[in-house]
C-alpha cells in the first residue's frame, strides 16, 4: 500500500512525468523548504503559531485568505502562461506540451482561478470588511470562520499536492463533465484530486456563507437597519444568499461523481441507466450562482470606491439594493444557458435565454448609478478609481458578448469557442479581479497601517488593462473564426497563429502588471515608516474608517452609532454622535485555538486517503475529525476578556499617535 | 430580522448588552443552525432531483415495486416518528430542568434511532446479497445514495445524542448544554421531515 | 486642457497601430461565423448583427457618459458643480430601468421567434428531398453513415448544395459537439442518445467542421471537412463510393471505434445498415454495453457487438428522439 504511494511521490523522481512537471515539483518543494528555513532562521515559529495559525480574528484570517489567494493566482497565471505559449507555438503539431499535459494545465488553471484565487479574494474581503462595516466586533461564529479558512487552505494544499504525489491532475476541463470524468475514461487519480480538493474547499465556503449571513442579520450596530447598511454589505448579502443555496448542490454533485468513480455507481455513466446530462444540469445549477457569488461583492467594492473618490453619496441607494436583489434572484433562473446546445428544445432554450438577458437590466442600472455618483462629484483618480474605470470598459464589452450569447441561436455558433472564453474572462477579470484589486488598493492601508505606492499602482493598472485587451480581444476574433476552446494544436493554414501570438504578448503585459504589483508591495513595505496611514486615509464614509489603521483586535472600543447611512461621514459632518456609550467596558474576544487548523488537517487526510483508496487512513481521519469537533463543541470556555483598563490604554495610545501624526502632517 | 445588538432578547446571560455579542447568544446560534438546515435541505433536494430523473432507469434490473417491502418500511417510519416525539419530550424536560427525564428521553430516542438505522442496514444488506446493489442501475445508485445519505445523518445524530448525554451527566443542564439540546432536536426533526419525503417519493410512489 | 490635447494624438496613434495589426493578422483568415455559406448560418449572422446593434444603443451612451463625466467632474476642475448630497432622481432611475427593459423586451421577442425558427431539430423547408446522414462521434474522429445511399465516410461529409441535410447524431465516446461554423450552429453528440441538426449549404465549397467539446486526449484533432458540391457531382461521388473496396462491417466499425488520432479521410461502402442504431442502443441495453464497470480506456476492445435482439426495449427510439425530455424532468425538480 505504502509502496504504491512511494512510487507516486514524484519529488523522489522528479522527471518521472517529464521535465515541466518535474520543474514545477522542484519549485514547490523548494519554496516550502525556503519558508521553513526562513521561519527557523528568524525564530518566527512562535509568532506564526500565536498570531496566525491559531487566531480566530477575522482581520487576520482575511489576510491569510489573501495570501493563499495571491499564491494561487500566481500559480493560475503560470498555467495561463503555459497555455498561451503552447497555442502561440502549436500551428501544426502540439509543441512543448503533450495534449494530455496541456489538458491538465487548463483544467488546473480554471479550477485554481475560480475556487482559490477568486473565492479566496472574496472571502478575504468578507472577513476584513463585513464586521467593521456593520459596526460589529467579530463574526457570528469565530471558530467556524477559522475552520472555513483552514478548509479552504486544505483544498488548495490538496490540489497542489496532486503535482507532488501522483504528478497528475484532471484533464477534463474545470467542471469535469462525465462521461469523460468517469472512471472509464479517466482511470487515474487526477479527477479524484479535483473532486476532493473542491469538496473540502466547498465545505469551507458553505460554512463561511452561513457564518457571514448570520453575522449580517444578527450583529449590526445599534441603529443600522437593512436600508442603512453600506452597499458592500448588501452586495455581500446577495453573494452569501447564493452561497448558501448553491454550494450544497456542488457538494451533492461532486459526491455523486465520486461514488460513480469509486463505488461503481451509475449516476452519470452513459450506460446502466446513468444520465450525464443530469450532472451538467446540477453542476451549472451551482455554477451559475457561483459566478454571481464572485461578481456581487466586486459590485459592492465599486460602490464604496466610487462614492468615496467622488466625494459624494452613492446615487440611487434603494435602486442599487433592488438591483442586487434582482440579480441574486435571477441568477437562479438562468443555468441552462451554459448548455443550450445539449438539445433541450426551443421552448426551454428560449425561456432560459430570455431570463438571461433580463439580468443585463439590473446590471446596467448599477453602472448608471455609479456614473451618476460621479456626476457633480469631485473625482480623484486614485488607483482604486482607475480599476473602476477599467472595469466599466471591459465589463461592458463582456456584457455585450453575454447578451449575444444569451440568444440560443447565436450561442449555437459561439458555444465552447474562444468567443465564450473571451466573454467569461472579460467578466471575471474585468469584473472580479479588477474589483478585487480596487478593494485591495483601497483597503490595504487600513489593515496594515501603511500606504501603497500610488505610482507603481498606476503602472500596474495600465499594464493589466492593456495586457488584458491584448490577451482577449484576439480571442473574441478567433472564436468567430471557429476556433474552439482547449485546443493544443491547430492547422497552420487557418492563419490563427498571429492572433495567438498577440494574445501571448498581452499576457506578457499582464505579467508585467503583476510584477509592478509585487514591486509595489516591496517598495511600500520599505517605505512604510514614512508612508504611515491614519485611520481615515481617503476621507471615507463608512464605519471601518473610524477605526485605527490597523484596527484594534476588538474593532470598536465603543459600539458605534449607526443610525444613518454612511454613518462615519455623518459623524464627521457633525450630524450624529460617534457613539452613545461613555465609559470603557470590558470586551470579550475569542481565545486562540489550533483546533480549526487540525479539523482541516483531518479533512485533508480523509480526502487524500480516499483518493489513494487507503480506507484505513480515511476512517482514522474521520474518527479524528469527529473527536476534534466533539472536543471543541464541549468546550464552554472559549473566550477571554480584555479589561476596561486595557481597552482604555489601547485607545489612549491610539489617540496619542493620531495627534502626533496630525501635528507631523500639519507642521 | 431587525435584531440588533443592544436589543437582543438574550439578557439572561447577565452580560451588559454593550459588550460583544458572543457564541453564548442563543438566538444567533439557533438562527445559524436554521440556515445550516436549509443548506442541508438543498443538498437533499439535489439528491431528490437526481432520484426523480433516474428512478425509471432500471436497466433491466428491479424497480421499486420489486424490492420495496412496505410493512418493513412502515415500521421503520413509525420508529423514527416516535423518536422525534421523544426528542421533543427531552427538550420539554430540559426546560423544567428535569435532568433524569431528559436523559431517559434521549436514551429512548437513541434506541429508536439505532433501530431505524439497523433496519435500514438490514434492508441494504438484503438487496446487495440478492444482487441488487448500487452497481446495478442508475435507479439503484440514486436509491442507495438518497436513503444512505439520510442514514448517515441519522448516524451523526446518534453520536450527537451520546455526546449530549455525556455533557448532561458531567456538567448538568447548563445554558450551553440546553442550547445544544435544542439544536439537536431541530436536527432530529429535520431528518424526520426528510424521511417523510423519502417515504412518500421513494417508497410509496415507487410501489404504486 | 493641455493634457487633453497631448492625449489625443496618442489615442489616434494607438488606433492606427491596432487597425494596422488587425489588417495584418486577419489577412488570409476566414472569420467563419461572419462568413456564412449556409441558410442557418446566414440567419444566425443576421441575428448577431441585430443583437449587436441593439446593444450598442446602451453601450455607446455608457462609454460617452463615462468619458464626459470623468473629464468634467475631476477634482481639478473647480468650475464644475459639486453636489455632494444629491443622491437620487426619479426621472433618471425611470429612464435607466425602463429603456433597457424595453430594449430587452424587443430582444426577447426576437429570441423567442429565432429560437424556434433556428431550432436544430426543425427540418428545413425545401422542395428537394433531404439527405439523411447519421453521425457517430468516435475517439477521435467522425464517422458519417448514409443509410439511404449505403455508404459511409470518416472525417469528411459530402452533400449537394441547396439541399437540406438531416443529421442524426450520437457518440461512441465521451460527450462531443458537432459543429460546421459556416453552415450553422452546433449540437452535442452523446452516447446512448440521439440529437439532430438540420443544415443546408447555399454555396458550393469545402467547409471546416470540428468537435466543440473536449472528449479526451485527441480532441483537438477531431477536425473534418464538409463538402457542398453540385447535385451531379454528388451523385457521381455516391456511385463511386458504393464501389469502394473498403466495406464498413460491424467488425470494421469496432476496429474504427478504437482510440486513434489523425485518421485520414476514408470512404466505405456500407455493409451493415444497423451500425448506427446498434451504437445508440447498446448503451441502453443490458448485455450490450461497453461494460464500463470493468473500467476501460479503449471502448473498442470488447467483443464486437451482436445484432440487437428483439428483446431490446421498444421505448428506446422515443428516448433517443427527445433527449430534452430528460432536461424537462430535472427542471421540474427545481432547486
Amino acid at each position: 500500500m505504502f509502496a504504491s504511494i512511494l512510487a507516486h511521490i514524484d519529488p523522489l523522481n522528479p522527471f518521472h512525468h517529464g521535465f515541466i512537471i518535474g520543474f514545477g515539483q522542484i519549485t514547490m518543494v523548494g519554496a516550502l523548504l525556503a519558508i521553513v528555513a526562513a521561519l527557523t532562521l528568524f525564530k518566527k515559529w512562535k509568532w506564526l503559531w500565536r498570531n496566525w495559525l491559531t487566531t480566530l480574528d477575522p482581520k487576520k484570517i482575511g489576510i491569510m485568505y489573501l495570501i493563499v489567494a495571491a499564491v494561487m493566482l500566481l500559480r493560475g497565471l503560470a498555467d495561463a502562461g503555459m497555455m498561451r505559449l503552447q497555442q502561440a507555438l502549436s500551428a501544426g503539431d502540439p509543441s512543448f506540451l503533450t495534449s494530455d499535459h496541456f489538458q491538465q494545465v487548463f483544467t488546473a488553471h480554471g479550477t485554481i482561478m475560480i475556487f482559490f484565487a477568486a473565492m479566496g479574494a472574496i472571502f478575504a474581503l468578507f472577513n476584513l470588511l463585513i464586521p467593521l462595516q456593520i459596526g460589529a466586533r467579530d463574526v457570528a461564529f469565530p471558530f467556524l470562520n477559522a475552520a472555513s479558512f483552514w478548509l479552504f487552505a486544505a483544498g488548495a494544499g490538496l490540489i497542489n499536492l496532486s503535482l507532488l504525489v501522483g504528478g497528475e491532475f484532471a484533464a477534463t476541463g474545470w467542471l469535469a463533465y462525465p462521461p469523460l470524468s468517469g472512471i472509464a475514461y479517466s482511470p487515474g487519480v487526477g479527477v479524484d484530486y479535483w473532486i476532493w480538493s473542491l469538496q473540502i474547499a466547498g465545505a469551507g465556503s458553505l460554512l463561511s456563507g452561513i457564518n457571514f449571513l448570520v453575522t449580517i442579520f444578527k450583529m449590526r450596530a445599534p441603529g443600522m437597519t437593512f436600508m442603512k447598511m453600506p452597499l458592500f454589505v448588501w452586495s455581500s448579502l446577495g453573494s452569501l444568499a447564493l452561497i448558501v443555496f448553491a454550494f450544497p448542490i456542488l457538494t451533492a454533485t461532486l459526491g455523486m461523481l465520486a461514488l460513480d468513480r469509486s463505488m461503481g455507481m451509475h449516476f452519470f455513466t452513459s450506460d446502466f441507466g446513468g444520465n450525464p446530462m443530469m450532472y451538467i444540469n446540477l453542476i451549472w445549477a451551482w455554477g451559475h450562482p457561483e459566478v454571481y457569488i464572485l461578481i456581487l461583492p466586486a459590485f459592492g467594492i465599486f460602490s464604496e470606491v466610487v462614492a468615496t473618490f467622488s466625494g459624494k453619496r452613492l446615487f440611487g441607494y434603494k435602486s442599487m439594493v433592488w438591483a442586487i436583489v434582482a440579480i441574486t434572484v435571477l441568477s437562479f433562473l438562468v443555468w441552462l444557458h451554459h448548455f443550450f446546445t445539449m438539445g433541450a428544445g426551443a421552448n426551454v432554450n428560449a425561456f432560459f435565454g430570455i431570463m438571461t438577458m433580463i439580468i443585463a437590466v439590473p446590471t446596467g442600472v448599477k453602472v448608471f448609478n455609479w456614473l451618476f455618483t460621479m456626476y457633480r462629484g469631485r473625482i480623484r483618480f486614485t488607483t482604486p478609481m482607475l480599476w473602476f474605470l477599467g472595469f466599466v470598459l471591459t465589463f461592458t464589452i463582456g456584457g455585450v458578448a453575454g447578451v449575444l450569447m444569451s440568444v440560443p441561436a447565436i450561442d449555437f455558433q459561439v458555444h465552447n469557442s474562444l468567443f465564450l472564453v473571451a466573454h467569461f474572462h472579460t467578466m471575471i477579470v474585468g469584473g472580479v479581479v479588477f474589483g478585487a484589486f480596487a478593494g485591495f488598493t483601497y483597503w490595504f492601508p487600513k489593515f496594515t497601517g501603511w500606504k501603497l505606492n500610488e505610482t507603481l499602482g498606476k503602472w500596474a493598472f495600465w499594464c493589466w488593462l492593456l495586457g488584458f485587451l491584448g490577451a482577449f480581444v484576439p480571442l473574441y476574433i478567433l472564436g468567430l473564426m471557429g476556433a474552439t476552446r482547449r485546443l493544443d494544436h491547430y492547422d497552420p493554414s487557418l492563419g490563427w497563429q498571429g492572433l495567438f501570438i498577440v494574445a501571448g504578448l498581452g499576457l506578457a503585459l499582464i505579467f508585467a502588471g503583476v510584477g509592478f504589483q509585487i514591486l509595489q508591495l516591496i517598495v511600500s513595505y520599505f517605505q512604510r515608516k514614512t508612508n504611515r496611514a491614519t485611520g481615515d486615509i481617503w476621507d471615507g464614509r463608512t464605519l471601518e474608517w473610524s477605526t485605527s489603521s490597523p484596527p484594534a483586535e476588538y474593532n470598536f472600543a465603543h459600539m458605534p452609532n449607526a443610525s444613518e447611512r454612511d454613518a462615519f461621514w455623518e459623524v464627521k459632518q457633525g450630524n450624529i454622535p460617534a457613539t452613545t456609550e461613555t465609559a470603557y467596558k470590558p470586551i470579550r474576544v475569542p481565545k486562540n485555538t489550533p483546533l480549526a487548523m487540525f479539523v482541516a488537517g483531518a479533512a485533508c487526510t480523509i480526502g487524500f486517503a480516499v483518493i489513494w483508496k487507503l480506507w484505513w487512513l480515511a476512517i482514522l481521519g474521520l474518527l479524528g475529525l469527529i473527536t476534534l469537533l466533539i472536543i471543541r463543541f464541549s468546550d464552554d470556555d472559549t473566550e477571554r476578556t480584555i479589561s476596561a483598563a486595557e481597552v482604555k490604554k489601547i485607545e489612549q495610545a491610539r489617540q496619542q499617535k493620531q495627534e502626533e501624526e496630525h501635528s507631523w502632517a500639519t507642521s | 430580522m431587525g435584531n440588533l445588538v443592544g436589543q437582543t432578547a438574550d439578557q439572561t446571560t447577565g452580560q451588559a448588552a454593550a459588550t460583544t455579542p458572543l457564541s453564548s447568544s442563543s438566538s444567533k446560534t439557533i438562527f445559524g443552525f436554521w440556515v445550516y438546515l436549509m443548506t442541508d435541505c438543498v443538498l437533499f433536494a439535489s439528491l431528490f432531483a437526481t432520484y426523480a430523473v433516474l428512478h425509471g432507469n432500471t436497466f433491466g434490473g428491479p424497480s421499486g415495486k420489486d424490492i420495496f417491502d412496505m410493512p418493513f418500511v412502515l415500521t421503520e417510519t413509525l420508529m423514527l416518528l416516535t423518536s422525534s416525539f421523544t426528542a421533543g419530550l427531552a427538550v420539554l424536560a430540559a426546560q423544567v430542568q428535569d435532568k433524569k427525564t431528559v436523559i431517559f428521553c434521549l436514551a429512548v430516542t437513541f434506541l429508536l434511532g439505532a433501530s431505524f438505522l439497523g433496519m435500514e442496514l438490514y434492508e441494504f444488506h438484503a438487496l446487495v446479497a440478492e444482487g441488487n446493489s448500487w452497481r446495478t442501475s442508475g435507479f439503484l445508485s440514486a436509491f442507495f445514495t438518497l436513503v444512505g445519505t439520510h442514514g448517515m445523518h441519522i448516524a451523526a445524530g446518534l453520536i450527537w445524542i451520546g455526546v449530549l448525554v455525556g455533557q448532561i451527566l458531567k456538567k448538568g443542564l447548563t445554558k450551553p448544554v440546553t442550547r445544544r439540546l435544542t439544536l439537536f432536536s431541530m436536527f432530529w426533526h429535520f431528518l424526520d421531515i426528510i424521511w417523510i419525503f423519502i417515504f412518500t417519493i421513494v417508497y410509496l410512489m415507487g410501489v404504486m | 486642457m493641455r493634457k487633453k490635447v497631448k492625449l489625443l494624438p496618442l489615442i489616434l496613434l494607438a488606433f492606427a497601430i491596432v487597425a494596422a495589426a488587425g489588417v495584418v493578422l486577419l489577412r488570409g483568415t476566414n472569420v467563419a461565423v461572419l462568413n456564412p455559406k449556409g441558410t442557418i448560418a446566414q440567419d444566425q449572422m443576421d441575428l448577431i448583427v441585430f443583437t449587436s446593434v441593439l446593444s450598442l444603443l446602451i453601450v455607446v451612451p455608457v462609454f460617452a457618459l463615462t468619458i464626459y463625466i470623468s473629464l468634467k467632474y475631476r477634482a481639478g476642475n473647480k468650475k464644475a458643480k459639486y453636489n455632494p448630497e444629491w443622491d437620487h432622481s426619479r426621472t433618471a432611475e425611470a429612464i435607466w430601468w425602463i429603456v433597457p427593459l424595453a430594449l430587452i423586451t424587443v430582444l426577447a421577442v426576437a429570441t423567442w421567434v429565432s429560437t424556434h425558427k433556428l431550432d436544430p431539430y426543425k427540418p428545413i423547408a425545401s422542395d428537394k428531398k433531404p439527405i439523411t446522414v447519421q453521425v457517430i462521434a468516435l475517439q477521435w474522429k467522425w464517422l458519417f453513415i448514409y443509410p439511404e445511399q449505403n455508404i459511409a465516410t470518416v472525417n469528411y461529409v459530402q452533400f449537394p448544395e441547396d439541399t437540406p441535410v438531416n443529421f442524426e447524431i450520437t457518440a461512441d465516446a465521451p460527450m462531443n459537439s458537432f459543429w460546421i461554423p459556416q453552415l450553422g450552429g452546433q449540437v452535442y453528440a452523446m452516447a446512448g442518445m440521439q440529437t439532430k441538426l438540420h443544415l443546408q449549404a447555399s454555396h458550393i465549397g469545402e467547409y471546416r467542421g470540428t468537435s466543440a467539446n473536449i472528449s479526451g486526449e485527441g480532441f483537438a484533432g477531431m477536425v473534418f471537412t464538409a463538402k457542398a458540391t453540385s447535385e451531379s457531382d454528388f451523385n457521381t461521388w455516391v456511385a463511386n463510393s458504393q464501389k469502394s473496396d473498403k466495406k464498413l462491417t460491424a467488425a470494421e466499425y469496432d476496429a474504427l471505434a478504437r482510440p486513434s488520432e489523425k485518421n485520414p479521410p476514408a470512404t466505405y461502402a456500407l455493409s451493415d445498415k444497423k451500425i448506427y442504431d446498434t451504437t445508440v442502443m447498446k448503451y441502453m441495453t443490458p448485455g450490450m454495453t461497453p461494460e464500463s464497470d470493468a473500467g476501460h480506456a479503449a471502448p473498442g476492445e470488447h467483443e464486437s457487438t451482436a445484432q440487437p435482439t428483439e428483446a431490446a426495449p421498444p421505448t428506446a427510439p422515443q428516448g433517443q428522439d427527445s433527449p430534452h425530455d430528460h432536461n424537462t424532468h430535472s427542471h421540474g425538480e427545481a432547486h
